[in-house]
């Protein structure tokens, strides 16, 4: 198993607070995100790209935990991830490439935008059917364990995907197993147009861990700190032997489902407007101006070269090639099959391409 | 509102486009029948996610038109209950790939209840949901498994291509005493529009319609894949080719009759499908015609179909078959003897 992985050199490895200049980084790639949520909205209604799932509301949660992770940690993610990707050391052109399919993104194009798979960050192929992933982090932290390697795995999960049959599964495996996992729950009030108080009687999402026989704790999704630390004392748990735990982190979802959808049919916009009241970008710039790490000059340049960084990963993706239409064949198992052989054959001559095989 | 011109008795029509057939089939239906109850994910306040349940909210109150919690299992075990009960849901999966957490529900309760309780107790529950590709949706926003549910005795599956169908096959739907599976082509629900009987308009199961006339082949089709094969079919008519189009409608029942005619009549079949080949609702139609019109045949039976490989994003437009790929099946199977 490779165990390599990128991490920025802004970011050391394993301090349990975060140091100021570890929040200046954690700033720089919220920043990032959302700019990034920004031009990409615009990309899709321009039809350049097919589809986009954005983070806004939800960068200091995915940050936060990121940021408490490490290397040899594997993440189970959802859609609304891409953020842990950058900060596990992801090149943003290599999501920008996915996003927009072509022939150098890592999935080949096979995926919808958002549906990401980055073996050497240990993050682990997303998938749209909801909760499917979490039982199967609760499956490799058995066999980290089974390993005795020092690692975690984290799952992401929104509010929506408690109520799924693989949350409460993979739950009771992980309590019954003591797998060193960690539910990181991203309740941003939604799942589509179904607010949370739909999906459970539950006061608390974390709740659901005291019957599975372990701790869930519900935190501040708006602050990065209290995220990390939160993340940081599972992990703690998990290595030390102590089991799994759940964690709530509390965020609004600002912008659309995804570009498929219409919030305005089902929510209020003053519910919008007061949640961006609490807005964990802003409210990160605020506590960095606060201790004199950051100025309005320097948040500028960070704005600036995010978009600039955004413009040159979208260039760059536009002009790499489109995917070999033969690779529809690659991949289904190991080797391919004669039939897909003959398929493959019978698909060239439609296209009117050589099928010689690679 | 316009006279149907099809029609012997002269019926109020509606032009609609499929999506909004089927709305208009679920207001009837629950006008109708205060036993008739909708429940799925976003079915309410949004409407459906395609629009398909907008305005039942409004008509029908929270009784009757459930947001339900994100859980497949849950929506069809409820289902399931309340038909017990002697309700009659209609059920919606937001879409065919998301089904699989019901799975369990629908091939080892709801297709089996009738069956393993000596008739004591029939299940009817009618299960939505739009199926198929053709919206760039990538592996999970666009696959064909028909065939999974059509291999499970005890459901019925159908699939409308027209508003007018998709209204009335509904309506059959919800008025049956089985469990229905009934897929919704997503990719041409609002791509044309059509006249749709107004009342109770309902087109029986188990009834193929002719979509076209032809003497040389006959391209079998349904759902999404009825469009290109009419198109392809228009292409070789200007070849000289003069191919019949079927469109089955209704998989489980299926109109052998009629599929068996068709080929009685041209000796020639092509089969379209958008799912996979390996083990697709083609391969019961080929076996049938090799079976049953052995003799009538001129030509190896032809597949156009999705090939064996997962449902693609980026390639899409290749995997999915078009009026290219069937008229060209079409033109083999003519040359062939
Ligand atoms: C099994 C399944 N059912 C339905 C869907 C359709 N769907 C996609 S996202 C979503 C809501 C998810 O909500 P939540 O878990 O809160 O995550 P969020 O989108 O808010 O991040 C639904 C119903 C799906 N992807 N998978
Ligand atoms: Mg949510």
């Amino acid at each position: 198993m490779s165990t390599t992985s990128a991490r920025p050199q802004s970011e050391p490895a394993s301090p349990d607070g975060l140091s100021e200049p570890r929040l200046l980084g954690a700033y720089r790639t919220m920043a990032l995100v959302r700019a990034l949520d920004e031009r990409c909205l615009a990309l899709q209604r321009q039809g350049r790209i097919g589809f986009y799932a954005p983070h806004a509301g939800q960068e200091a949660a995915l940050i936060g935990s990121a940021l408490a992770l490490e290397t040899d940690d594997w993440v189970f993610p959802a859609y609304r991830e891409l953020a842990v990707a950058l900060v596990r050391g992801v090149p943003l052109q290599a999501i920008v490439d996915q996003l927009f399919g072509n022939a150098d993104d890592l999935v080949k194009g096979r995926q919808m935008p958002n549906h990401f798979s980055f073996r050497d960050q240990h993050f682990v192929s997303a998938s749209s059917p909801i909760g499917t992933q979490i039982p199967q982090a609760v499956g490799a932290a058995m066999a980290v364990r089974y390993r005795q390697a020092p690692a975690v795995t984290i799952t992401y999960f929104g509010d929506g995907a408690t109520s799924s049959n693989d949350f409460h599964a993979g739950m009771n495996f992980a309590g019954v197993f003591r797998a060193p996992t960690i539910f990181f729950c991203q309740n941003n009030g939604w799942a589509i147009s179904l607010p949370r108080e739909r999906q459970t009687r539950s006061a608390t999402l974390a709740a659901k861990a005291e019957a599975y026989g372990f701790p869930g704790v519900v935190v501040d999704g708006n602050d990065v700190r209290a995220v990390h630390a939160a993340v940081r004392s599972a992990r703690g748990r998990a290595v030390r032997g102590d089991g799994p735990t759940m964690i709530e982190a509390q965020v609004y979802r600002f912008g659309p489902h995804s570009t498929s959808d219409d919030p305005t049919r089902y929510r209020p916009e003053a519910q919008v407007a007061a949640a961006r009241e609490h807005d964990p970008v802003a409210r990160l710039k605020a506590d960095l101006v606060a201790v004199g790490r950051l100025d309005e000059p320097g948040d500028a340049r960070i704005w600036e070269e995010s978009r600039a960084a955004i413009a040159a990963a979208v260039a760059h993706a536009e002009k790499a090639a489109l995917v070999d239409p033969l690779s529809l064949f690659d991949d289904v198992f190991a080797r391919r099959s004669p039939r897909l052989e003959e398929e493959r054959g019978q698909c060239a001559a439609t296209l009117g391409t050589p099928s010689r095989s690679p | 509102m316009r006279r149907h011109p099809r029609d012997p008795v002269e019926v109020a029509v509606t032009e609609l486009t499929v999506v909004q057939a089927v709305n208009r089939a679920l207001h009837e239906a629950m006008r109708a029948d205060p036993d008739v109850v909708v429940l799925g994910e976003d079915v309410g306040v949004n409407g459906g996610v395609f629009r398909a349940t907008d305005g039942l909210l409004k008509e029908f109150g929270a009784d009757r038109v459930l947001d339900t919690p994100l859980s497949e299992t849950g929506i069809v075990g409820t289902a399931i209950g309340m038909a017990l009960y002697g309700l009659k849901p209609v059920a919606e999966i937001q879409f065919l790939d998301f089904i699989y957490p019901a799975f369990d529900q629908i091939v080892s309760e709801l297709a089996k209840l009738r069956y393993r309780s000596g008739g004591q107790f029939p299940c009817h529950v009618v299960i939505r949901t739009p199926y198929g590709g053709g919206i760039k949706g990538g592996l999970y926003h666009s696959q064909s498994t028909e065939a999974y549910f059509c291999h499970t005795a005890g459901l019925k599956v159908v699939v409308p291509s027209t508003p007018a169908d998709a209204k009335g096959l509904l309506l059959s739907a919800v008025a049956d005493e089985d469990p229905v599976i009934f897929l919704e082509p997503k990719r041409i629900y609002r791509a044309v529009s059509g006249e749709v009987p107004d009342g109770d308009h309902r087109v029986p199961f188990g009834q193929a319609r002719t979509v076209r006339d032809g003497t040389d082949v006959s391209v079998f089709a349904y759902g999404a894949m009825v469009p290109p094969s009419a198109e392809a079919a228009t292409t070789l008519a200007g070849e000289g080719i003069s191919a019949e189009v079927v469109d089955l409608r209704s998989l489980v029942p299926l109109d052998e009759a009629a599929v068996l005619a068709s080929v009685a009549k041209t000796g020639r079949a092509v089969v379209v499908h958008e799912a996979a080949r390996f083990c697709g609702f083609g391969a019961e139609l080929a076996a049938l015609l090799a079976e049953k019109a052995f003799y009538s045949l001129k030509a190896p039976i032809a597949r156009v179909t999705g090939y064996d490989t997962p449902f693609p994003y980026a390639l899409e437009h290749v995997y999915l078959p078009g009026p290219e790929r069937i008229a060209a099946a079409v033109r083999d199977a003519v040359r062939a003897n």
